[in-house]
């Protein structure tokens, strides 16, 4: 299928070669972040500047170690907003769909106010809805509204893409409504919604800090970008950065727990997730 | 028209038709008239090709005789006999493309007709095995459909077809995408299943040497609207293999079909 098979020598010859080049794509960037870090270090050093101006990596470090209770909590917090708003976005999303591809005339009614919620922009909507919605629901309406465009004009974008010929194959064998959507459309649309899930997962992150941005209010139940805002009002820099490092791993861990259910689920069968070798 | 369906049925059955076509056309959405009128009779257990340039309607006719598509005037009389099976159907199709669902195995692909009937799971295991081991693909019943080779793959699509045990079989050029060597192992088997298994046989293809080769009967399709130009019946001791490959009886029959096609080409634009 591929010329190594045919042409073996040069896959004895090809493959030191790709793993020395993932072995350098996954050094490169370690080996950026380790020069960036120590250059933060040394500019903060020789300068002398003050952890309330600029805190070092060491600084940073220790402050996520010693506030660590308070930090873990808070990131418990933003994660279970997420969480939420992520299922709600992805049910309503896939569900909306479902319904918009069984009624045309449902799609050309709702549609245009899918759009409209999406590119109004979440952080102008937020205090709204504070006012309107007790915090914890507000917070949570927020990450769904972010994040269940993508995972709706994902799939509508898989239902109609079925193959015609097996659309028609369905037809012949007399396939009801729920048996097509269920045995064909669906299916067909998987690879689709996973993109679409893949965006909300991040989205939903982002919609539950800027709602606890602009909630800002506090308490025990308090997420890290509330943390953050407290930390900016008292000076304390090197909390704000612990913080910030803490949402972007989370950030970082949601995408590739999304990427990782997306490669196992289509693995055996569509283009995307196979390797280039097959 | 669903009166005149069913007065066609019986009056084919009567006969031992298989298929009846009488007075039919197909003008589609845009004005072009893609068929007809045309007239067919095919035979039960017989095996017909419908020869002719691309666009001249054949797959059309086939798709009015799967039911896919409703003819815009005249009767598709379709025989409905022993359906004691559950999932039974009376027409079994194959595509022009494998047409087989990535996602899934093999075994649920050729499964899938059955499914759709709600066969109970024992019954329908059993004839799966038996529908994969006639195309003789036992053996790869839990591949996935990117796995196999485009002959491999027409054969599981020809398994599904098999899978209800329909008594007529249309197919859709199903080779034309398949290097010779395939395709001629393709025909082969497909010869001994259709004289293994009886069924009605009404086969697309714009090959004269498929065509030849494979039926009964050939009937070449005149293009733009589509309607019957010339039929030609192929006898020729059975069972047929390379032998009559190679015969110059064979290549007689080819001639007389190319002859028949040739007036057809030069009425074709750009040709």
């Amino acid at each position: 299928m591929n010329s190594s098979q045919t042409l073996p020598l040069s896959a004895e010859q090809s493959a030191p070669d790709s793993r020395i080049e993932r072995l350098v794509r996954i050094m490169l960037p370690v080996v950026v972040l380790a020069m960036g870090v120590a250059a933060w270090e040394i500019v903060v050093r020789v300068n002398d500047i003050p952890p309330y101006v600029l805190p070092g990596p060491g600084a940073v470090f220790r402050t996520l170690l010693n506030d660590w209770p308070v930090l873990w909590r808070s990131l418990l917090t933003t994660l279970q907003t997420t969480l939420e708003g992520f299922v709600a976005a992805t049910v309503g999303g896939i569900v909306l769909a479902l319904l918009f591809n069984q009624s045309k005339w449902l799609e050309y009614s709702l549609f245009p106010y899918a759009v409209i919620l999406q590119v109004t922009p979440v952080i102008a909507i937020a205090p709204l809805l504070l006012i309107y919605l007790p915090q914890q629901s507000a917070v949570i309406v927020c990450a769904w509204i972010v994040g269940f465009f993508p995972v709706l004009s994902n799939t509508t974008l898989g239902l109609n893409s079925v193959d015609r010929n097996l659309a028609g194959l369905f037809q012949l064998y007399g396939a009801s409504r729920l048996q097509t959507l269920r045995y064909l459309k669906l299916p067909s649309a998987l690879p689709f919604i996973l993109g679409g899930l893949r965006i909300a997962g991040g989205l939903s992150l982002i919609g539950a800090v800027v709602a606890e941005i602009a909630a800002g209010s506090a308490g025990a139940g308090s997420g890290l970008a509330y943390r953050i805002a407290e930390s900016g009002y008292r000076l304390n820099i090197p909390r704000m950065f612990a913080a910030l490092l803490l949402l972007s791993a989370a950030g970082i861990v949601i995408y590739g727990l999304l990427a990782l259910t997306s490669h196992l689920l289509l693995r055996r069968w569509h283009e995307s997730a196979l390797g280039k070798e097959s | 028209m669903a009166d005149s369906i069913a007065v066609s049925e019986a009056s084919a059955r009567a006969a031992g038709l298989a298929v009846s076509l009488r007075g039919v056309t197909k003008v589609y959405d845009n004005g072009v008239t893609a068929l007809g009128p045309l007239d067919l009779d095919v035979r039960k257990g017989e095996f017909v090709s419908l020869l002719g340039p691309s666009g001249c309607g054949k797959s059309t006719a086939l798709r009015l005789i799967a039911g896919l598509n409703a003819p815009t005037s005249g009767t598709v009389g379709v025989s409905q006999t022993r359906r004691q099976a559950p999932g039974g159907r009376a027409i079994g199709f194959v595509f022009q493309e494998p047409t087989l669902m990535p996602w899934t195995r093999v075994r649920e692909n050729v499964r899938l007709p059955l499914k759709l009937a709600h066969a109970p799971a024992a019954e329908a295991n059993a004839r799966v095995s038996e529908a994969l081991a006639q195309v003789g693909l036992a053996e790869f019943a839990d591949a996935y459909p990117r796995e196999l080779s485009g002959g491999m793959k027409m054969r599981v699509s020809l398994a599904r077809a098999l899978v209800t045990d329909p008594d007529i079989l249309l197919m859709d050029e199903p080779f034309a995408a398949l290097d010779e060597i395939t395709r001629f192992r393709l025909n082969n088997d497909l010869l001994s299943l259709w004289r293994d298994l009886r069924k009605t046989v009404i086969f697309v293809t714009h090959s004269v040497f498929e065509s030849v080769y494979l039926s009964q009967r050939v009937i070449v399709m005149t293009s733009r609207p589509g309607r019957i130009g010339a039929e030609f019946h192929i006898d020729a001791a059975e069972p047929r293999g390379e032998d009559f490959r190679t015969s110059a009886d064979y290549a007689g029959y080819c001639r007389k079909v190319s002859n028949a096609l040739a007036p057809l080409r030069q009425g074709l634009p750009g040709s």
